[in-house]
């Protein structure tokens, strides 16, 4: 690993932040505070992408900061790992910033400032989060990640919001503050925290210590991974505005606990270690249940919203399932599915919001008919979902053929048939919707009447990408190159 | 300038004086010259700072007399440090005091500032002190300027301030009695004689006893849980500029005493060995950080709140002594710090809103965020950082306070320390809930509410820049000034 002076992964960070400070100078103005997200978020992807070149030659930007704590430095490091999720975020704030205008305008929304802000705020937490260069600068952005979200998940101010709120924060403070005490007490053990492939714990800390350090680890991280039995903040945040939805509890708030347990797993504990004090086996049977239990449970929502966020927990649960199982491909998988989930999911809360927007519906059994009244939105329903099952030529295809591949390169064939079965299961709770849409019959439905171009676009156009990244895996964004090279450097020489 | 020790407080003591004499006369004159008081202080302050820093200690011998003769003056890091933050504190709750004080206690401003001026030198005297005995007297001087201001409120705030009176008055007593069995085992009153001696008569029953008397004593000035019973009413009662002013420092004065004893006189070594009295600490402040912070959730009061997480938030402090590990005592002196910021800044928010709308009971905020715009915000920054949310300054004590509970294997307070987060966020997100969520129900008062004139607003503002300043360059205040001082302990 090689790493360079640059500046880039702060910029990547001071954009957003930057944005949210204008966004809320121009509140009087709402075009010119639409065009500062819009701006921001192109800037910010930008620099990410102009990165993503000498992460793939392993020469990594990075720049250290002033200390914040004696020992530790405020740094970042934008190495291949930081990159997928960096990438796929900012990618996605851009089409979310768009679907945001149409949705918040169509709906007048009030306190549009105020969710913009908060919304940019968000932004530069993840991208600190993915560019953190040791565990206590991601401690911080995943705090700020906490507390940023909240006014988003309370937008609507009605009394079922503010409780939302309030689960919201009891579970992602007690997180945050128990994933406090696990960095404080490998700070103890080693006296560093600087992330480093392959993990640095090994040989400095005593066996025993380390399982109940990486319980710490499992529950801070858990919470905002919505990891069960960690899981229920997340279908009661759905009460926010679909945009966040879309973009923060399927992207930017979830993936960071699932890129914490990535950092943890792959850059603190390192895979030997890792395998050796049991914790693999109890990540992936946890993620197993995760997996089968929350698609069991996505069935009966009758919410739409609802069913795509325990659909989440589902898809959440098969990138701790790869992670867990430490083979090449299982990682490989693993996190080529953070972009790929990402792509999918955003599309079908895009799908969600346009037919809120557009109908005022939230629930499933409202929904008959409803493909001949928008049929894009319903297609790109239709397209995803298939993805989102595993099946060719989605990308959410590529994601599991690598996680299949990785449960037998692991030696463990009993969680290629928890895939398999969850396969099932996926199209269990979503064809359905795609069928009453098209196939029962409505009489209040027949005219064409889709949403407006500023959340069609959007939708299209995620749904295109799914495809596109499952034509093509390494196209463009070089998803697969990255994983490949996260998955070399970090489980070189672990021998699974 | 080798009296820079010396000027700061009697430059307060005479500014004093000379402000209640001229207020006789003219009592537009009287806040000139306290601010001028205070900024002379501020600046020496540090002056002083800034000279420890480059070249060390600086002593102060009073009429050339060499201590252990002489009463010495001593302006090290700690020292420097406290009366640094004291005299900032100061300076911006008397500049918030003025209109606040038109508004509650227009015809008492000459004896108010006087005994503001008063109490600060009384306060630095503590801070600056290296005698056992001087200390004793500033802390009487300080205490008793303090139970005058306070007792100038409303009609409650006498009876509250008599209870004040009594408990600080047997927490003096307890410490001057600890001096005394003191003078009686070694026959001097330099802290720094006493150090040097006590290693030697460290089995002594006399130093035991003293030890604990002067652990009690100011265990009642700080108000350490279960020794608090005094601190919600006077809080509660007394002006809001007033409260504004003591919160964040007098209770802090007293944790700087115990700090002082562990630093400079009785050795963590003693502490941990032969009595353990730190630990008690550290139990007591334990029980105190979450009995407190359940207490603060039960009010409806927002300066009882205030009050009550107080308390809470000195058991932070006590914890941390508690402790006695070096990270555990950088834990406590930047929580000294951090929560002056704070709780300065919320006190004078409370003011703030009493000011302009004139209520303090918190189910009647409904819809103040809209109309106290820059306020509220103001407050939304300080319970962020009193929930421990980076980058705000709460963040970074409780990190140090963590890695000293971990270095002392004490996992109960580890779980204490996080968990009155919780708590913490519980009481402050029910307010901002309040403020910004809950519409207003067309109150007038809540309507016709503003913010505070620019005199007012600005402390807050510069209290709350000041949570985020100190949460980004906390590593320098630790290594510069926090680690100079934990090194003369451990």
């Amino acid at each position: 690993m090689e790493a360079h002076s640059s500046l880039k992964p702060l910029v990547a960070v001071l954009v957003p932040l930057l944005a949210s400070l204008l966004i809320m100078l121009s509140g009087k103005r709402p075009n010119i505070r639409e065009l500062w997200t819009v701006l921001g978020s192109v800037a910010m992807f930008g620099i990410v992408f102009s990165m993503l070149p000498s992460a793939l030659g392993s020469k990594y930007p990075e720049i250290v900061l002033f200390t914040i704590s004696p020992g530790i430095a405020l740094a970042f490091r934008a190495d291949t790992a930081g990159i997928i999720f960096g990438l796929s975020a900012s990618a996605l704030w851009i089409v979310t910033s768009i679907f945001s205008i149409g949705y918040m305008r169509s709906l007048s929304e009030e306190k549009q400032t105020r969710y913009y802000t908060c919304f940019a705020i968000c932004l530069s937490s993840a991208m600190g989060i993915a560019f953190a260069a040791n565990l206590l600068t991601f401690v911080i952005f995943y705090e700020m990640l906490t507390i940023a979200t909240y006014p988003l998940v309370i937008h609507k101010e009605s009394p079922e919001a503010i409780q939302a709120g309030r689960k919201y924060l009891a579970y992602l403070l007690t997180g945050g503050l128990v994933l406090i005490i696990a960095t404080a007490l490998t700070y103890k053990y080693t006296g560093t925290l600087d992330f480093s492939p392959g993990g640095f714990l090994s040989g400095v800390v005593e066996q025993h210590n380390l399982l109940p350090l990486f319980v710490l680890f499992l529950v801070g991280l858990g919470m905002k991974a919505a990891l069960i039995p960690f899981h229920s903040w997340l279908p009661t945040a759905m009460i926010a505005p679909t945009p966040v939805s879309a973009l923060l509890h399927a992207v930017a708030v979830v993936k960071a606990g699932v890129f914490g347990f990535v950092r943890v797993i792959g850059f603190v504990f390192g895979p030997t270690l890792f395998h050796e004090i049991g914790a693999g086996n109890m990540l992936a049977v946890m993620a197993s249940i995760t997996i089968i239990a929350s698609s069991l449970l996505a069935m009966y929502q009758n919410n739409l919203k609802r069913r795509l966020a325990y659909s989440t927990v589902v898809h959440l649960g098969y990138i701790l399932l790869g992670v867990a199982l430490l083979s090449p491909s299982a990682w490989v998988g693993g996190l080529v599915h953070i972009a790929n989930h990402a792509a999918m999911k955003i599309t079908l809360f895009f799908c969600a919001g346009a037919i809120y927007v557009k109908t005022h519906c939230e629930n499933i059994s409202e929904l008959d008919g409803i493909g001949r009244q928008m049929p894009i939105t319903m297609g790109a329903f239709a397209l995803v979902s298939i993805g989102l099952v595993g099946m060719p030529p989605l990308n959410g295809f590529i994601s599991k053929w690598f996680l299949g591949q990785g449960t037998l390169a692991a030696g463990e064939g009993i969680y290629l048939i928890v895939l398999l079965l969850s396969g099932l299961l996926n199209a269990g709770y979503l064809f359905p919707i795609v069928r009453r849409a098209f196939f029962a019959q409505s009489s209040k439905r027949t005219k064409f009447a889709e949403a407006s171009i500023l959340m069609l676009a959007p939708l299209v156009l995620t749904a295109l990408i799914s495809l596109f990244l499952g034509l093509v895996p390494d196209g463009i964004f070089h998803f697969y190159s990255l994983a490949g090279n996260v998955a070399t450097s970090v489980l070189a020489g672990a021998g699974r | 300038m080798a009296q820079l020790p010396a000027i700061i407080p009697v430059s307060l003591l005479l500014s004093a004086f000379v402000a209640f004499l001229v207020g006789t006369f003219s009592r537009s004159l009287v806040y000139p010259i306290t601010l001028l008081g205070i900024v002379t202080a501020l600046v020496t302050a540090v002056m002083g700072l800034i000279r420890v820093l480059q070249d060390g200690a600086q002593h102060y011998y009073f009429g050339g007399w060499p201590p252990p003769l002489g009463i010495e003056y001593v302006l090290d890091h700690l020292s420097g440090f406290m009366t640094v933050l004291v005299m900032f504190i100061a300076l911006l709750s008397v500049i918030y005091s003025r209109r606040s004080f038109l508004q509650e206690v227009p015809e008492k401003i000459v004896p108010l500032y006087s005994l503001v001026l008063l109490m600060l030198a009384g306060l630095t005297g503590i801070i600056l002190t290296g005698d056992l005995f001087n200390l004793y007297v500033f802390l009487e001087i300080a205490s008793l300027a303090a139970y005058a201001i306070m007792a100038i409120g409303n009609d409650k705030a006498p009876v509250a301030v008599i209870r004040y009176v009594i408990m600080g008055t047997i927490g003096a007593c307890f410490y001057l009695l600890g001096v005394g069995f003191i003078y009686f085992a070694t026959g001097s009153l330099n802290m720094g004689d006493v150090a040097r001696i006590l290693p030697g008569i460290y089995g002594s029953r006399l130093i035991v006893v003293a030890m604990t008397f002067i652990v009690i004593g100011m265990a009642l000035k700080m108000a350490l849980f279960p020794l608090h019973i005094w601190l919600p009413d006077v809080y509660t009662y007394s002006p809001s500029a007033v409260v504004a002013l003591i919160a964040p420092i007098m209770t802090k004065v007293g944790a700087y005493v115990l700090i002082r004893m562990l630093v400079s006189v009785f050795l963590p070594n003693y502490l941990t060995s032969v009595l353990p009295v730190t630990l008690m600490i550290g139990w007591l402040a334990a029980v105190g950080i979450v009995a407190m912070s359940i207490m603060a959730i039960a009010q409806k009061d927002f300066r009882r709140m205030l009050a009550y997480s107080s308390v809470a938030q000195i058991c932070y402090v006590a914890l941390g002594i508690g402790l006695a590990n070096p990270f555990g005592l950088i834990g406590a002196l930047l929580h000294i710090l951090n929560h002056a910021f704070m709780k300065g800044c919320l006190f004078q928010i409370s003011g703030g809103i009493r000011y302009r709308a004139g209520l303090w009971q918190i189910p009647q905020f409904a819809g103040l965020g809209r109309h106290m715009r820059w306020t509220m915000g103001a407050f939304t920054v300080a319970a962020i950082s009193m929930v421990g949310i980076p980058p705000a300054c709460g963040f970074f004590s409780k990190w140090y306070l963590v890695l000293g509970c971990i270095d002392a294997g004490n996992w109960v307070f580890a779980v204490v320390v996080v968990a009155s987060s919780l708590l913490n966020a519980v009481y402050f997100f029910r307010v901002l809930e309040k403020v910004y969520m809950v519409p207003s129900n067309n109150d007038s008062t809540v309507t016709a509410a503003s913010d505070p004139p620019g005199e007012m607003l600005a402390p807050i503002l510069v209290l709350a820049s000041g949570i985020i300043i100190l949460g980004v360059i906390n590593a320098v205040i630790v290594t510069q000034i926090l680690e100079p001082i934990v090194s003369l302990a451990f």
